[in-house]
């Protein structure tokens, strides 16, 4: 396992040579915003979040899938960047219909955090208010399509941690939906052991508990680390 | 001379967007005036399709100033749905909130918006006819006025967490406790609130001699008056049963089920105005024209139920003969139960069911916890303004599939419309139009502090029936939507 150097921001990191640019640049204490990425899961690089700016390289790279390389210049800040991922999460809240201050996540929620983190006091683009359902036929648990924003997290936690794979992700483009099981109710899918490892795992208010009212959905995403630690190293750390 | 429509728009110091039109008659006379609420909101629509949990925190939106009144009609809706009678401490907790809720909402009708009018004259100069001139009159009574108002946000934060929209009240009962600390600090502010409000009482019937006049016009016709009053028929803001009295005071419907209202109460449309136009069935409409609010509670009621609001309510009760009909006198009746607020809620902090955290190590229980058992409900609550109704049905799963809301302001529509009539034919007189009668017309609205965000919460698609007639009354075309 070599080690790399690489300048993040101007300054000099060490990393393994497998890891990502995203985890040198976090065990180096920079913070770069996510919002698909969850740790324990697989990547994905959907969100875009994570695009950084490497001398060289003439477009933007996501730094949770990009490995580090011996002498790379990273920069993870600039003005341009922030315009891109402030423009990633308008694009989102245009998207589907997101109503903070209605929403069982309100102030528990990834995609508020990022927003009021990248200063969006408005959105600039049309908003599309689709219909979309809202799915409470699982016994214990809920979907809300309208509050997706489709960084699959919970595809990966049911396939990789659960090893269910009761969700997945139907249609294209806009028309994209996560499924449970052959687009059925969840309440019907057979394949879901009701583990509610996406319910942990979902960064807005998409996912929830049956009967959480506002603000009520809070999550424990340590328990989806606690558990693929256990499974990896057979550590069981709370 | 032509005929003549004068246009009151926006009509100030109410909540919401409303206008007023006077018509004149070739002559130059009133011959009628109409109350539009001019503003749309779709909740009745976009509710539907969403979990039932969710209904008190959306409803709640519809309205910032009695935001409360929603969460409990609509969380006592989603009791009815779980089939669950909640704990005693929630229901308890429930009812301080909404006392609170009824003494800031009031707090804020009569020292806010209608102490200009009451205490600086209705011809003063319009410029200074606010309560920024009042404060500058009457420092220390618009002081305790607003500081009345605080206390009662103050005791909704202590229970919600926040003073506007908290999303307190759920299905099954409530969120949280209150606190030993904040129980305490309500406690404290008790005398200050009782005072405040005994002063503007004292103030008021002294007022009253000088304003017969006003009395006599606003809004001063027989009616019938509709409320909730408790099981022994005491003044009631969250529970009991309705009771209808008609303008003599004689009680013509009582034990009736709130959640068969629609047995008794019908709702009209009128093509120039976004708010419905309830009415008393078994009269018709608009015969069956009703009042709710503060002065129906207090005609309607036997007793009030505490000492102090319980004597003013003897001496309330002179301004009528059996029952008060001029609607000037809902400023009275909100004196009154400011005062019966004051009371209920240092009644309801020495009650043991409502065990605070720092008293016991344990917390009480709040929250019923059930799934779908009944597949409608009915929530029914005494908002400031009046009687407020909360109807949805729900799939299997517990999704909203259609919603019915009445409000105290629609439920006063036909009263608000006749008593801008009355007082326009009174006062306003052409040629020479003042600013001061049109004051007195939209005075007459103030009475009934009416809430016009929460009043047009209804949309969607209407469903209508549209036919045409020709003057031998044959159907020429008939158009049907929704």
């Amino acid at each position: 396992m070599a080690a790399k150097t690489l300048t993040i921001d101007g300054r000099l990191v060490s990393a393994q040579s497998e890891q990502t640019v995203l985890d040198a640049a976090r065990e180096a204490g920079i913070s770069i915003p996510t919002l698909c990425h969850l740790e324990g899961v697989s990547e994905v690089g959907a969100c875009r979040m994570c695009l950084v700016e490497i001398t060289g390289c003439p477009k933007l790279e996501p730094a949770c899938v990009t490995r580090v390389v011996e002498g790379m210049d990273v920069r993870t800040g600039s003005d341009r960047l922030h315009e891109y991922r402030r423009m990633i999460v308008e694009l989102l809240f245009a998207e589907r219909n997101h109503v903070c201050a209605v929403c069982v996540a309100n102030n528990h929620c990834e995609l508020q955090d990022l927003a009021a983190d990248l200063g969006i006091d408005h959105v600039r683009y049309d908003y599309l208010f689709p219909l979309l359902p809202v799915d409470i036929s699982h016994e214990r648990f809920g979907i809300d399509h309208n509050r997706c924003v489709l960084c699959t997290r919970c595809v990966r936690v049911c396939d990789e941690i659960e090893g269910a794979h009761t969700w997945d992700v139907a249609g294209r483009g806009g028309n994209a939906r996560v499924i449970t099981d052959l687009n059925q109710p969840w309440g019907t899918a057979q394949s879901c052991t009701s583990c509610g490892k996406c319910v942990q795992a979902c960064p807005t208010g998409a996912i929830f508990r049956q009967g959480s009212t506002v603000g009520e959905m809070e999550r424990d995403r340590s328990q989806l680390e606690f558990i693929v630690t256990a499974r990896k190293k057979k550590q069981w750390i709370v | 001379m032509m005929t003549q429509t004068i246009v009151i728009d926006p009509v100030t110091r109410v909540e919401g967007h409303a206008k007023i039109t006077i018509h004149l008659d070739d002559s130059g006379q009133v011959k009628d005036a109409r109350f539009h609420v001019t503003e749309f909101r779709g909740f009745e629509r976009f509710c539907e399709g969403r979990p039932l949990w969710e209904m008190p925190g959306l409803t709640s939106r519809i309205c910032g100033i009695c935001p409360v009144s929603h969460l409990l009609a609509s969380a006592k809706a989603g009791d009815a749905i779980l089939a669950v009678g909640i704990p005693p401490a929630a229901e308890k907790l429930r009812r301080l909130m909404n006392l609170a809720q009824m003494l800031q909402s009031h707090a804020l009708s009569f020292f806010h918006l209608s102490a200009p009018d009451l205490l600086l004259g209705m011809e003063s100069d319009p410029a200074k006819r606010n309560i920024f001139a009042l404060i500058a009159a009457e420092p220390e009574l618009v002081r305790s006025g607003i500081r009345l108002r605080q206390f009662g946000q103050e005791i909704i934060e202590q229970l919600g967490g926040k003073k506007i929209h908290p999303s307190w009240a759920v299905p099954g009962g409530v969120r949280s406790a209150l606190s030993g600390a904040g129980r305490d600090s309500i406690l404290a502010r008790i005398p200050e609130a009782q005072a405040t409000v005994l002063h503007a009482l004292d103030r008021f019937k002294r007022l009253l001699s000088h304003v017969k006049g006003e009395a006599q016009v606003f809004g001063n016709f027989t009616s019938l008056f509709l409320g909730l009053v408790g099981a022994n028929g005491n003044w009631e803001h969250y529970g009991g049963h309705i009771r209808i009295a008609d303008g003599a005071g004689n009680i013509i419907a009582d034990h009736l089920d709130p959640s068969q209202y629609r047995e008794f109460i019908g709702e009209a449309v009128e093509p120039w105005s976004y708010l419905k136009f309830p009415y008393y069935r078994p009269l018709g409409y608009p015969d069956g024209m009703y009042r709710v609010g503060p002065l129906a509670r207090l005609n309607i009621c036997t007793r009030m139920g505490t000492p102090l609001a319980g004597s003013e309510l003897r001496e309330f009760r002179e301004q009528g003969n059996g029952a008060v009909n001029s609607s000037f006198y809902y400023h009275y009746a909100r004196l009154i139960e400011m005062l019966a607020s004051v009371e209920g809620i240092e009644r309801l902090l020495d009650d043991p069911d409502l065990r605070s955290r720092s008293e016991s190590e344990e917390e009480p229980l709040l929250r019923a916890h059930a799934g779908i058992n009944q597949l409608s409900g009915v929530g029914v609550s005494e908002a400031p303004r009046g009687t407020l109704f909360h109807e949805y049905h729900v799939d299997e799963n517990g999704l909203v599939k259609s919603v019915n809301l009445i409000i105290a302001t629609g439920q006063n529509n036909l009263a608000m419309n006749r008593t801008i009539a009355q007082i326009a034919r009174h006062y306003v007189r052409s040629p020479r139009i003042t600013e001061g009668m049109l004051n007195r017309v939209e005075a007459g609205i103030r009475a009934f502090d009416p809430c016009l965000s929460c009043s047009t919460h209804a949309g969607g698609m209407m469903s209508l029936h549209v036919i045409l007639l020709d003057s031998a009354g044959r159907v020429l075309d008939e158009r049907r939507r929704g």
